[in-house]
């Protein structure tokens, strides 16, 4: 066939997207969002909307006025999908504002709380209302660690484990379990911190080892719901061609199935550890505060960056408040870390 | 090989073979170990419910009914449940109310969330902001808390006031005393703003799944991107969205400490929503249980019972929900 | 209609019938029915139709046939702008609806497709909607006022040959129905907005032989005024129910038009080898 020649004679033919006018487009959206902006201004002054937000919602309304008069000069479909376009957008906008206001208010107000020695001194001889250069949040942040670390020891096995029994031995009870782990995930934090004291507090003291328990609880179902969804994407072919070859299922299981999904569980594990680093109803039941830096799990009571931000709320004076502002930046920080290690191991994973 | 050899089987049926597959030893074990560990979290959810119930059985026995239906929190001598007197209405109504209120203010924003995202934008950005989505659903709640408190209350009681002004003659938006601080409406403002990310990944997902050849059909026939959306995609994904709002509204009812730093805890049934009082089981907890004496420790595990048993509710209506959902569109 | 069919007909004096450029005659843009003037499209960077320029006459039945994966059912949905939904996608050439160029800027695009039914491979009914709602969903996207529904819908049902099976249980839910009549169903729902053009990709592929049958007997009786254009992979139906047939054929590169003539013609004496290979059942 000729049609490498037949092109050639012919002229070159280039590929366009007609339904693409940017020009257009730019064109049609600039026209409404001047008038509207105008007419947000007219309000805000009449009116007595101020400040931006004012402005924004005036925005807004007059934006759905704009749009809805402009999709009338065709017909009144274009200007309910019109109207519904701009309610659906700000809808999601709307959403954004306070998440950028969360993160921009956390990080602008904790950096003045944070320095070098923020992160290498405890607040044992330091009081909340003390100046902002001295004192820091060690003892929280390795508590947190501590903490952290004892929970993923009992919840992470734990979670995989169940995760593995739906989707590898696939017992009767598959469903149950399912369900189970379903309604775990919705056992209020503060629930479970009850729990670890009525069984373990009570009896004993305010402990690091308490507050393990209690988040352990709250992360098992992520673990085993994360897990069991990375297990499932373990291909059939391997488990049978791992029998094939006279495998035993306990083998298939340690030497295929699970090294293949491992990417996969270090991200469910990461996802459960952000789901509970910045629980704090459940410790203020169970590890409860201490200002002093320590790695005793057991006996006394262990400090957490939660824990920390509610203590210093708690004071209420402004250095205190900054403070709070302050762990409130390293917790954030580090449940981000947690995820982005997520998202990356997670991506190699999928290659 | 003669063919004469071959018979029939005429009348009996060959007798069949059962297949037996005799795992060996270290399977067997292995799959009791499996098998044992995954009832670890059957196990931790009936020691919850038996622990809260054991501890709080007194309470249950010495006020009965009146538990739920009673307001006063009274700790008496603090040693004995003789002399005190505890009742959760007021802290029960709160929860539900501040939780409703959040649902509402929250839905708005997980439609239109759910359907940007899904239908209003292309495949690269989306990838994006539902990373971001995902990241606002582990900010923690004590986080939400402070910026509640300390960002958006004092912008929140101005709105408050101005509802206040104008919608004062509907009784929810009546005040006794013109303080909009630390009231139920911030407490839902905040709570919504943290359900959103958590019901519109639910939401969304859902919405994914939309048929693409009914959508193609809404098209072909001349329907605009809303026509599309809404003969096809919303009818489609309501169980999603219900289940989804579930889910954040089970969240919504356990919640503790956004609400414990944003909402002034009264012990009386309100209904005023714009006033600086009102109810919560989960802040109740963390906030007396510093000072609590045996008794009303006793008191405070009653109290945790009744929001287990509430949000295992509304959790298990959720998961059927969703469940359902996913099992139509399959 | 004589001067129509004869556009059709290969002009035997273009020795370069590869492309198809020649079935279409410039002088029949613009004028009724629909006409496509070197239509090209890709995904991407890859090129899948080249060069389509074919006349589909008012009123009559254009087969597109060939093997899978030629563009047949690109080029249906380049028709209506369908193919634009494809994120990646890009075009060139041009397509005439009664005169009118439907990738112009000015065009409105969900008008235009009002006037451009469509009926898919696979019975799509909405299910949330009864039978009766499905069938006026048209006009309800598209904000029409009817004054008496229940005549358009009896008119609707009818036309699409369903009208006594389904006329006591119009409230039922449309996917209640077969599949057959479902796919009848979704040719009532297109034709509600009174169209000019009815595309069908394929739309007896996933129904019984009874059903096809239905179907073809309602293909037929519709380009008594409307203009059809229906993908098919069978022959003995492109055979029964169509007018024109456009054979297209993708060699790994782009696919391509090699015959388009009277049906007749392209199952009797078509002048390409690898059309009569086609249609005998050789290869494909």
């Amino acid at each position: 066939m000729s049609d490498s020649t037949s092109s050639s004679i012919l002229q070159e033919v280039q590929p366009q997207k007609p339904w693409v006018n940017r020009r257009q487009s730019v064109r049609e959206l600039a026209r409404p969002v001047g008038i509207a902006v105008l007419a947000a201004s007219v309000i805000v002054l009449v009116t007595g909307l101020a400040g931006p937000l004012g402005f924004y919602l005036a925005f807004i309304v007059s934006f759905i006025v704009v749009s809805f008069i402009d999709g009338m000069r065709h017909d009144k479909v274009k200007a309910i999908d019109k109207v519904m376009t701009t309610l659906v957008t700000a809808g999601f906008a709307t959403a954004f504002i306070p998440w950028a206001s969360i993160l921009f208010t956390v990080f602008q107000r904790g950096a003045s709380a944070i320095y070098l020695g923020y992160f290498t001194h405890d607040m044992a001889y330091t009081s909340a209302d003390d100046e902002l250069g001295m004192g820091g949040l060690s003892h929280a942040l390795v508590g947190s660690l501590l903490i952290l670390l004892m929970a993923s020891v009992i919840a992470i096995p734990f979670g995989v484990v169940t995760a593995l029994y739906i989707t590898e031995i696939k017992g009767k009870l598959s469903g149950v379990v399912r369900v189970i782990i379903q309604s775990m995930s919705g056992v209020p934090s503060i629930v479970a911190g009850l729990f670890v004291y009525a069984v373990v507090v009570s009896r004993y003291s305010f402990s690091g080892i308490a507050g393990a328990l209690a988040l352990s609880i709250l992360m098992l179902p992520t673990v085993a719901r994360t897990s069991e969804e990375v297990l499932k994407l373990v291909p059939d072919d391997l488990r049978s061609s791992a029998y094939a070859l006279g495998a035993s299922q306990m083998a298939t299981t340690f030497r295929i199935v699970l090294p293949t999904a491992r990417s996969g569980l270090i991200t469910a594990s990461m996802l459960g550890l952000a789901r509970v680093a910045g629980e704090t109803a459940p410790l203020i039941l169970t590890a409860y505060y201490s200002a002093v830096y320590s790695l005793k799990i057991t006996g006394q009571p262990l400090a957490s960056l939660p824990m920390y931000i509610f203590q210093n709320f708690s004071t209420g004076t402004d250095t205190a408040l900054t403070r709070a502002w302050g762990g409130a930046a390293v917790l954030l920080s580090f449940i981000f870390i947690l995820f982005i290690i997520a998202r990356v191991v997670g991506r190699g994973s999928r290659k | 090989m003669s063919i004469a050899t071959v018979e029939k089987p005429t009348a009996a049926e060959p007798p069949r073979r059962s297949i037996t597959n005799q795992r060996n030893a270290s399977d067997k074990r292995f799959r009791a170990v499996v098998t044992s560990g995954a009832m670890f979290a059957f196990v931790v959810l009936a020691l919850i419910a038996g622990f809260l119930l054991f501890r709080g059985y007194e309470v249950f026995r010495e006020f009965g009914f009146g538990f739920l239906t009673s307001s006063t929190w009274d700790s008496g001598t603090g040693e004995s449940l003789q002399g005190a007197s505890y009742g959760v209405a007021a802290m029960l109504v709160g929860s539900i109310i501040v939780a409703l209120m959040a649902m509402i203010i929250a839905l708005p924003f997980v439609i239109g969330t759910s359907l940007f995202l899904e239908y209003y934008i292309g495949k690269k950005i989306r990838a994006v902001l539902v990373s971001i989505l995902d990241l606002m659903a582990a900010i923690p709640s004590i986080i939400y808390g402070l910026w509640g408190y300390l960002v958006l209350m004092p912008h929140a009681a101005g709105w408050a006031s101005t509802i206040n002004k104008y919608f004062g003659w509907i009784p929810i938006f009546k005040v006794d005393v013109k303080n909009f601080d630390a009231s139920p409406f911030i407490s839902a403002l905040v709570l919504g703003l943290m359900i959103i990310p958590i019901a519109s990944s639910v939401t969304r997902e859902v919405y994914s799944r939309a048929p693409q050849d009914q959508i193609s059909a809404a098209y072909a026939l001349g329907g605009s991107r809303w026509g599309a959306l809404k003969a096809v995609v919303l009818p489609f994904g309501r169980s999603g969205l219900i289940g989804g709002m579930l889910l954040g509204l089970g969240r919504a009812l356990g919640e503790t400490v956004a609400v414990l730093l944003t909402l002034n805890l009264v012990f009386k049934v309100k209904f005023q929503v714009l006033a600086s009082a009102g109810g919560n089981v989960a802040s109740l907890i963390a906030s007396r249980f510093g000072e609590a004496g045996p008794s009303e420790i006793k008191a405070l595990m009653a109290a945790g019972l009744v929001l287990f048993t509430l949000t295992l509710l509304v959790n298990f209506g959720a998961s059927i929900i969703v469940s359902r959902s996913a099992k139509v569109s399959q | 209609m004589e001067n129509d069919d004869i556009n059709l007909v290969v002009n035997a004096t273009n020795t370069n019938a590869v492309t198809g450029g020649n079935v279409l005659d410039e002088g029949r843009v613009g004028t009724n029915g629909l006409q496509t003037k070197g239509i090209h499209v890709w995904f991407g960077k890859h090129h899948v139709l080249e060069d389509i320029s074919l006349d589909f006459p008012a009123n009559s039945v254009t087969g597109l046939i060939g093997p899978s994966g030629c563009g047949k059912s690109t080029f249906l949905r380049v028709l209506n702008r369908m193919h634009e939904f494809i994120p990646g996608a890009a075009m060139a050439g041009e397509v005439f609806l009664d005169g009118e160029e439907i990738y112009g800027p000015k065009v409105d695009v969900t008008a235009m497709r009002l006037k451009v039914g469509m009926v898919f491979q696979k019975p799509n009914p909405f299910p949330s909607m009864t039978i009766a709602e499905n069938v006026l969903a048209g006009l309800k996207l598209a904000n029409i006022k009817v004054q008496d529904k229940d005549s358009l819908l009896e008119e609707c049902l009818t036309r699409a040959g369903l009208w006594k099976e389904v006329k006591d249980r119009l409230k039922l839910s449309g996917s209640s129905l077969s599949g057959g009549q479902q796919q009848r169903l979704c040719i009532a729902r297109a034709l509600a907005v009174k169209p000019k053009v009815l595309l069908m990709d394929e739309p007896c592929s996933a129904l019984d032989p009874a059903s096809t049958l239905k179907v073809e007997e309602t293909i037929v009786q519709l380009s008594a005024d409307m203009t059809i254009v229906v993908v098919t992979h069978n022959m003995q139906q492109a055979a029964r129910v169509s007018d024109f047939c456009a054979f297209f054929l993708s060699d790994g590169g782009p696919g391509q038009v090699v015959e388009a003539d009277r049906t007749a013609v392209i199952f009797s004496s078509p002048s390409d080898q690898r059309t009569a290979d086609y249609v005998q059942g050789r290869f494909g």
